[in-house]
């Protein structure tokens, strides 16, 4: 297969990825606006109020960067781990894996459509914070670099989940009982400061922490974290995911007998 | 050239399940096959090596002379496959199912849009190509996926039992498809329980048991093999015993239905013949099985 026919074999996978969370945007988009709305209510709005200004902006502006992240993240996770399941279980997965596009296509298509709509509700969630609080951009083209690979690495993740997942509930447990607990210590709401000694240093276990506080430093200059060995970490990461993710679907692992 | 030569294929799955024995084959372009052989017996897992959803344990698989594992994408785009179970995304469009297999096989947009506009109509699907796909009938779901398989113009058609469950018109409606498309030049593989439709299709079979190839010959020739062929005859009067005929063995079903027995080297007029004298006539007669059932059965049972 040329050149040109992989590309056209992979803005088909994009398009039908973005159709089908476009498609479905009461299940994929709504939902999360509606979360985050409700957490700028109340931890913003109502409980931000008595909380002193951290980071020395408010605590409302101090979260916005976090649920932003937390939007992006969950949300490509949630497209490619559900995406590429569904196409599994449904076995509509053979019409890619019977067709000359190489795997390598294959995997960016995915990983394409996951950053689509983490980056979608990730703009959606910040148009939300806009009437809440002043949205503040410390360095535009870092932010999108950070957003970008963040929903880049948590599509991969999505991916490598759909990949060992046999029925659906395989593809909640990852979520459920690992993402979202290392998401909520990850920084969203609070400074690493505020923890004991000890939690602080656990704390930097947690590589989330690293993309949330990378993110809140290109909206607010502030960060609990040094932006470069964030950054690196984030590309470390998503160089193994890759080669992973890849090398399981060039296998067949989950896909082929 | 031969479209498919398969040489030693072996496989063995995990579980210890030796599924092909080392089966080889050829299928010369432009031929209409049929891989016959009861369930289990290795028709699935070769449809599956060839397309690449099955890995194979070793041997040898060349599409149009390309390897299929040296140059899949070629290989890959000269097959098109129908499989047995409905593999599609029952909440998509019917249009975009076709239109999105043509960008997988890198047609451009355009274009991919005319060869879905073709394949639908040639299908009968046009009128429901902004159907969802769940919404369609067991049929029209066997069509789509022959409409899907056909998108890229794929020089090797490979159908696994693409009738089963389809109802009498729809099937000789498919079957009227395959033959046109096989005269336009497309070969064709076929994996089958009615046996009737080997017969009627194809030119070549082959008869795979237990993971190993036990017959590979013309349909023709498989049907000149059969010694003997039963058939029903309905009477237009009931009687009371089978009439006794020498060279044929006649059974009374019930008081209006025979059964008969007939040697290949002789023939019906004679047997037509005998009747008459007995004063018995008939209103009907039809084949007790299909004709190549028989020799199937035997044939596996062996």
């Amino acid at each position: 297969m040329h050149f040109y026919q992989n590309y056209i074999a992979l803005m088909t996978i994009i398009r039908r990825e973005v159709a089908r969370f476009s498609r479905l945007w009461i299940q994929t988009v709504l939902p999360p606006v509606i979360t985050t709305l409700l957490y700028f209510v109340i931890f913003g709005h109502v409980i931000g109020r008595y909380v002193a200004d951290m980071g020395g902006v408010t605590y409302m502006q101090y979260i916005v960067p976090g649920l932003i992240m937390m939007a992006i993240m969950n949300n490509a996770y949630a497209n490619v781990v559900s995406s590429f399941f569904g196409a599994k279980f449904q076995h509509y997965i053979d019409e890619m894996l019977v067709s000359p596009t190489s795997s390598l296509v294959i995997l960016v298509g995915y990983l394409f459509g996951g950053i689509a709509r983490g980056l979608a509700v990730g703009i959606i969630v910040a148009v939300v914070a806009y009437f809440f609080a002043p949205i503040k951009v410390y360095a535009f083209g870092l932010m999108i670099l950070v957003a970008v690979l963040s929903a880049a690495l948590f599509s991969l993740g999505g991916f490598i989940n759909a990949i060992f997942s046999r029925k659906f509930d395989d593809i909640t447990l990852i979520p459920t009982f690992v993402l979202t607990p290392m998401i909520y210590l990850g920084g969203v709401f609070y400074s690493i400061h505020l923890l004991p000694p000890v939690w602080q240093t656990i704390s930097l276990f947690n590589p989330i922490l690293y993309m949330i506080n990378a993110f809140r430093f290109t909206m607010l200059g502030v960060s609990d974290i040094a932006i470069a060995p964030a950054l690196l970490m984030l590309c470390g990461f998503l160089i193994i995911f890759f080669m992973f993710a890849w090398y399981l679907l060039a296998k067949g692992v989950g896909l082929r007998n | 050239m031969k479209a498919l030569h398969i040489e030693h294929l072996n496989k063995t799955y995990k579980n210890g399940v030796s599924a092909l024995k080392g089966i080889s084959f050829d299928i010369e372009e432009g031929d209409f096959f049929a891989l016959l052989g009861p369930n289990g017996a290795g028709k699935t897992t070769t449809i599956g090596i060839i397309c690449s959803l099955v890995d194979k344990t070793s041997g040898l698989v060349k599409v149009f002379d390309v390897n299929i594992e040296k140059n899949w994408p070629l290989a890959k785009s000269y097959i098109g496959v129908v499989p047995q179970e409905f593999n599609f995304n029952m909440f998509e469009t019917v249009e975009n199912i076709i239109l999105y297999q043509a960008g997988f096989y890198g047609m451009p947009r355009k274009q991919a849009k005319i060869a879905t506009e073709r394949c639908l109509k040639q299908v009968h699907l046009w009128d429901k190509r902004d159907q969802v796909a769940r919404n369609l009938s067991g049929g029209m779901k066997r069509r789509l996926m022959i409409a899907r398989a056909i998108v890229h113009e794929p020089k090797l058609l490979i159908l696994d039992e693409p009738t089963a469950g389809v109802d009498v018109e729809i099937r000789r409606s498919m079957w009227d498809f395959l033959q046109e498309l096989n005269a336009s030049g497309t070969t064709i593989v076929l994996t089958t329980h009615y046996l009737e439709e080997v017969e009627q299709l194809c030119h070549h079979v082959a008869i795979i048991n237990r993971g190993e190839i036990i017959e590979n010959t013309t349909v023709k020739d498989l049907i000149s093999r059969m010694s003997s062929e039963s058939f029903i005859l309905d009477l237009s009067a009931p009687i009371e015993q089978a009439p006794l005929i020498t060279g044929f063995n006649l059974k009374l079903i019930d008081a209006v239905t025979l059964e008969v027995e007939i040697p290949r080297n002789v023939t019906l007029n004679q047997l037509f013949m005998h009747l008459s004298q007995e004063n018995i006539y008939l209103t009907s007669m039809r084949n007790k099985t299909n004709r190549l059932e028989e020799l199937f059965l035997k044939l596996v049972n062996e």
